[in-house]
């Protein structure tokens, strides 16, 4: 995967509060051995109808929300259960970034690690994101920086080293293997064994 | 410098491989490692890819229970699994444990079970260890003050190949249960309770610990139920401390620190309690006392309400009205008025011996309602076997209800086990939101009395009625 630190999109909203990894793919969907392909599920049962055919008022369905690669949703977001598949499938939909006033622990770790942004913005700016579905944003995760059409720019949390593996491009497996001698003597110097 | 400190800061101290510093995080030794079917598979091909072994095979303990079918059958043999992707998902993990020298607990195991019921009931949880799954209720296993929690299939990957995790530590939430819970009312009751007061998010961030005279009043069983579902109020893992109730449970299981190694171990055990003093970052406190039976209204488990008491307003939030808009529920009237299709008694919730047999002292001569189906599915190989024992599995049918092989079932619904659009549930497993049951199903969070009591009342039922 070629990560690329700062990209502009426009964002898709979902005000809702919670949504949660059920949502975002159904456990149906779990039943496959890779990562690939899982677009094709994301939000699969607010986006169709039981006969296979698009919701058409179900937001991602619009035309508007072609192409946006952002996607605004409520607080609280990616509650749940701990499916990497969540993050699989919004990257394999083509959604780059998931902003919220909160975001689930589990489900922010399994992103940073696939490369999917989570943006915690405050309150005002949260408000403003809803009101104007569409807008376009820039989204600089090396300067941790989201910002606003009007050129208004937030800072937001992300975690350092999450951050620095994803923009030198470093396999964090690698980053522990590089510690392989440590857990050995951890292992050895315990005064009691698992 | 404050030297007291919590549970939760001892067994964190006490698997530091590597210290964290503002850049980098921690690396956390891991004591046993839990792996399933479902959010295995991706991280087997990682170790694949780069000619990695696994390496403690010893350390992880292997099941089949998310996607596998819970049909009665005379022989494992004639198992009618879901689809060819759960029968390809199951081959692969058979496949990755012979490869890597994982000893599976398979189909053909007597101790095979839903991950959070087997570990403790191997006796392979222990207080003080930490442990990890690919399935967020794993916060389940801190019930024995060990430190538990979910983690992605990237991370499965990373403790695979080396035993260890990249962790930031979280901070500390003190959740004081005073008092005694009343007859019907249960842990499943207290920990709903507890969630609809702090939110769905109440917890992130953060890993609570459990106290108080109620708590440690609890069971092994009931505790577990209250640690698992840490995780739907956000919380990072939940951990109750280890006592003599504890230690009973343990000595003696098969994977338990054995003869001349136990004393040893409860010596140990018996330093994991919060220092008098220690601070935590968060603490609330609240009585049992009051608490009465209590369902979910709505699709996430924070939205909960007495069993008898109206479902409150709180239509300016929009969310708040589709949630109910979904549930088809009304506000200003109580739960116990609408009509259920379907009940469910399982999970790594609510599907361990105690909780069978609470649900079966409410049926037992008594008949489900026409028209409702009950499934009952134990959390695992052993306790189906024990509740066999005791007559449990008659009871059920007698009363007209299905009994089941173990597995995860109707709490996620991917192995054939669902409830059909509209369909209302009630269920002790631990996740209402929308799908989770089947498309377009509709679920009642509760516990195995209330669904029990509702199975026999045809509607939302308050257990106090049938005791
Ligand atoms: S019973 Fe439900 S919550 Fe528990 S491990 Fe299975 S799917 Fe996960």
């Amino acid at each position: 995967m070629k990560f690329i630190s700062k990209f502009s999109s426009r964002t898709v909203v979902m005000p809702t509060t919670d949504i949660d990894t059920d949502q975002i793919i159904p456990a149906r969907f779990l039943t496959t051995t890779s990562k690939e392909g899982l677009g094709r599920y994301v939000f699969h049962d607010l986006r169709f109808n039981a006969d296979g055919s698009e919701k058409q008022n179900f937001v991602l369905n619009t035309p508007a929300a072609q192409g946006c690669g952002i996607l605004v949703g409520g607080h609280n977001f990616g509650c749940g259960s701990s499916r990497e598949h969540a993050p699989w499938a919004l990257l394999d939909y083509g959604i780059r970034a998931v902003v919220s006033t909160a975001i689930a622990d589990i489900f922010k770790t399994n992103s940073l690690k696939n490369g999917l942004i989570p943006v915690v913005v405050d309150q005002v700016t949260h408000e403003t994101l809803l009101q104007n579905p569409g807008m376009e944003l820039t989204i600089d995760l090396e300067a941790r920086s989201l910002t606003l059409a009007n050129g208004r720019s937030v800072e937001f949390p992300v975690g350092g080293f999450a951050r620095y593996c994803l923009l030198a491009g470093i396999d964090q497996l690698g980053y522990l293997q590089q510690h392989l001698n440590s857990i050995a003597r951890f292992e050895e110097s315990r005064s009691w064994t698992p | 410098m404050n030297q007291r400190k919590t549970l939760f800061d001892k067994v964190w101290n006490d698997h530091i491989v590597v210290a964290e510093t503002a850049d980098t995080p921690a690396v956390l030794y891991i004591d046993l490692h839990i792996i399933h079917e479902v959010t295995t598979p991706q991280a087997f091909s990682v170790l694949r890819d780069h000619k990695l072994p696994v390496r403690r095979p010893d350390l992880v303990l292997a099941t089949l229970d998310h996607s596998t079918p819970t049909t009665p059958v005379s022989t494992f043999k004639d198992l009618a699994v879901v689809s060819e992707g759960a029968l390809n998902q199951i081959s692969q993990m058979e496949k990755n444990c012979a490869e890597f020298g994982i000893d599976l607990l398979g189909f053909d195991s007597a101790n095979r079970g839903i991950v959070h019921v087997i570990g403790p009931e191997l006796g392979a949880t222990q207080p003080g260890k930490t442990i990890v799954c690919g399935d967020s209720h794993t916060s389940t296993h801190g019930a024995f003050g060990a430190l538990a929690f979910g983690i992605g299939t990237t991370e499965v990957g990373h403790v695979l190949a080396t035993q260890s995790l990249l962790q930031r530590k979280p901070k500390t939430f003190a959740i004081n249960v005073d008092g005694t819970l009343p007859a019907g009312v249960t842990a499943k009751d207290l920990i709903l309770a507890i969630i609809g007061m702090i939110g769905v998010d109440g917890g992130t961030g953060h890993v609570i610990e459990y106290r108080g005279d109620a708590i440690t009043a609890l069971d092994m069983e009931a505790r577990m139920t209250i640690c698992n579902m840490s995780i739907e109020a956000g919380a990072r893992a939940g951990m109750i401390a280890p006592d003599a109730t504890t230690y009973e449970y343990l000595n003696g299981l098969p994977r338990a620190p054995q003869a001349d190694e136990w004393d040893a171990a409860v010596s140990r055990w018996r330093e994991l309690c919060t220092d008098e003093g220690a601070r935590f970052d968060k603490a609330i406190t609240i009585s049992a006392t009051d608490l009465q039976p209590m369902v979910t209204f709505g699709t996430n488990p924070g939205m909960v309400v007495g069993i008898n008491d109206a479902v409150p307003d709180n239509l300016s939030d929009p969310s708040f009205r589709k949630a109910l808009d979904y549930m088809q529920i009304e506000v200003g009237k109580p739960m116990t008025g609408y009509d259920i299709d379907i009940v469910f008694i399982g999970s790594c919730t609510n599907s361990r011996l105690s909780d069978l047999q609470q649900a079966a002292d409410v049926v037992a001569g008594r008949k489900i309602a026409d028209g409702v189906r009950m499934l009952v599915v134990p959390g695992s190989q052993q306790i189906k076997k024990a509740a066999e024992d005791l007559g449990l599995d008659k009871i059920f049918m007698q009363a007209g209800a299905e009994w089941r092989e173990s597995g995860c079932s109707m709490c996620i619904g991917m192995n054939g086990d669902t409830a059909g659009k509209g369909q209302l549930t009630v269920s002790t497993s631990n996740r209402n939101f929308e799908g989770r049951q089947g498309v377009g199903a509709r679920t009642i969070l509760a516990s195995p009395m209330t669904a029990a009591a509702s199975a026999i009342a045809g509607k939302v039922a308050d257990p106090r009625e049938y005791l």
